[in-house]
């Protein structure tokens, strides 16, 4: 199964190693996603998980390993031109644009020159009709258009929707790779069903998805493999129930049995 | 005791959003147009109407050099988030570059200018280039830095004229060409700087103000959006540099002169930050201000200071902030 796998991954990471002075945050960590697959990414506080987004996505330089995006090696690359060719990702602090409006926010990605060239969301935006996209984008994701909330001011917006704006400000960029960096977390119940079903017809709509989750029962649910880091090191990779299983994932989330 | 409590309705125009307004009688048009024709007719006229004080109307080219200034710190900063004390920079380059062609190459006027203006953008933005990652008050400090930096080059170096400067370079034509090429081009940049932020451009721009992060993980590049707007405010900023060595028919390093620095900050908070029109109001109100204030000798700078933190702590959103929303709401008292 590895050889085939390989030939089909979309995204092969290999041996990514990070170090901030003497702490080492990531350890030869490297992994192959398939096209059109949910992936997880779990482990407890500190364990690297956004700092090895960030050694993929561009906005830190690993100190070694290799990406490939289809094949291609990517790593190093600047973190637009990474985005440009549609990996993209959202940021655990929220970093929406303050001062405009929701929508506004989805204008500046589809005003980006991928969006220009491809359309953004669906296709759609190319022609200067971005409000009306942005619009849609948000709709989709929950901001209920009847109450005017595209239109709040995004630094008015409670938590919930700064996170789904940041999901949204992706799919504005029509990816091929979404990067969800604790999108569930800050989230209420009702709030994570609402988004399954977002994730669910991304991956419909052939993006592939890789999320850094805390909340495991709900990324549990719509993952298809699972990978576990623990201080830097991959300690486990596979499909969620044999890793929610290992042995070391479990001293790693509750401690050893021998203290 | 009666409570009460201030209420604001919007007058004028009924169907708007923002700055889209639906327009359906002359009365609407002339409500929207009208502050901007008082603004475009009122300096048309000024040079008109100072004929009886020609001493003014040197005053009215300074000030409308200082408006420039003003507007391009007024778009770095709060439409760029770049905190850019760079307008003495932008000035002796201009200046510089222009007296070069003209008295050392011997270009015509009407070369000089844009010339140094666009040469002068261009050197600008590739001399910031490399400090554009700062943020915040480490650029401010960085720009400041350049004009000195630049006057020392050229007093130890003893070139361009050393202290003395370049001397002889040609004057306007006539007065009047002098005058209204200097407030044509304010309103030019005025307006069209207020078009531009408006723009997809602008909206992006904006969006690295707030989070420069964002906008690269959506697929753009940082750098090259903010030297595209250092070069529009260096543009404007060498422009004024060229315009004030023909003025003075010399250019020294006094062009690289602190005022032009920090007058035009005093100029946009007096005018409400990202207004735009607020920079230029601020300067035609600051530098005349400070040019009538003589007659009081060395106590100008403290009847000018007074005045400047008064407006700052009694109206601190800036004037054409607070002008605006009187223009565009009736406020009222109502009973609880």
């Amino acid at each position: 199964m590895g050889k085939a796998m390989k030939e089909q991954a979309i995204l092969s990471v290999k041996g990514v190693t990070k170090s901030f002075g003497g702490l080492k945050a990531l350890a030869d960590v490297g992994f192959d996603i398939e096209e059109g697959e949910i992936f997880g990414i779990i482990g407890p506080n500190g364990s690297g998980k956004t700092t090895f987004i960030n050694c993929i996505t561009g906005f830190i330089m690993p100190d070694a390993g290799h990406v490939f995006f289809r094949g291609k090696e990517i790593t190093g690359w600047p973190a637009h031109k990474i985005a440009h060719i549609g990996i993209t990702r959202t940021f655990q602090i929220m970093r929406p644009y303050y001062t405009l409006p929701a929508y506004k926010n989805l204008i500046i990605p589809l005003c980006s020159p991928r969006a220009r060239k491809l359309g953004g969301w669906r296709g759609g935006g190319r022609h200067g009709d971005r409000d009306t996209v942005a619009v849609d984008i948000l709709e989709e994701i929950g901001f209920e258009r009847d109450s005017k909330v595209p239109y709040k001011l995004a630094s008015t917006l409670p938590t919930g929707y700064q996170k789904r704006l940041e999901l949204a400000r992706c799919i504005a960029m029509r990816p091929e790779i979404i990067f969800c960096d604790e999108v569930f977390s800050g989230l209420s119940m009702s709030e994570i069903a609402g988004m399954i079903p977002v994730i669910e017809k991304l991956k419909m709509e052939g993006v592939t998805l890789i999320m850094v989750e805390h909340r495991l029962r709900e990324l549990f649910r719509v993952a298809d493999r699972v990978m576990a880091l623990n201080f830097g090191e991959k300690i486990a990779e596979g499909e969620p129930e044999e890793v929610i299983e290992h042995p070391k994932v479990r001293e790693a989330y509750l401690g050893s049995e021998e203290v | 005791m009666e409570m009460t409590r201030k209420e604001r309705i919007d007058r004028g125009i009924k169907v708007r959003t923002e700055g889209i307004y639906a327009i359906s009688s002359w009365e609407e048009v002339l409500y929207l147009a009208g502050p901007r024709l008082v603004l475009i007719l009122g300096l048309l006229s000024l040079p008109l109407v100072l004929q009886v004080a020609p001493y003014w109307k040197r005053v009215v080219n300074i000030t409308c050099i200082y408006a420039l200034l003003a507007l391009s710190f007024d778009f770095l900063a709060n439409y760029v988030g770049l905190v850019c004390l760079g307008g003495a920079f932008f000035i002796g380059v201009g200046g510089y570059l222009s007296a070069i062609f003209n008295v050392y190459l011997g270009f015509p006027i009407y070369l000089s200018i844009p010339l140094a203006t666009f040469l002068g953008a261009i050197l600008c933005t590739f001399v910031i280039l490399p400090v554009l990652p700062l943020r915040g008050v480490y650029f401010a400090i960085v720009t400041l830095m350049y004009p000195l930096l630049f006057t020392r080059i050229i007093e130890a170096f003893n070139i361009l004229g050393g202290t003395n400067g370049i001397a002889g370079v040609e004057s306007f034509p006539s007065p009047w060409v002098e005058q209204y090429l200097v407030i044509l081009i304010t309103l030019i940049a005025l307006f069209g700087m207020r078009r531009l932020v408006n723009q997809d451009i602008g909206l992006v721009l904006r969006g690295v103000k707030d989070n420069d992060q964002s906008v690269r993980a959506s697929g753009m590049n940082i750098t090259s959006l903010k030297a595209f707007a250092v070069f529009i405010a260096s543009l404007i900023g060498c422009f004024g540099g060229a315009y004030l060595a023909h003025l003075y028919m010399w250019a020294g390093i006094s062009l690289f002169a602190l005022d032009f620095s920090i007058i035009p900050i005093a100029a946009v908070v007096i005018g409400g930050g990202g207004t735009l029109t607020g920079a230029v109001i601020g300067s035609f109100i600051l530098v005349p201000l400070s040019e009538f204030l003589r007659f009081a000798g060395t106590f100008r700078i403290v009847i000018y200071c007074v005045i400047l933190t008064a407006v700052i702590v009694l109206k601190s959103e800036g004037l054409m902030v607070y002008f605006q929303r009187k223009y565009h709401q009736r406020e009222r008292w109502v009973k609880l």
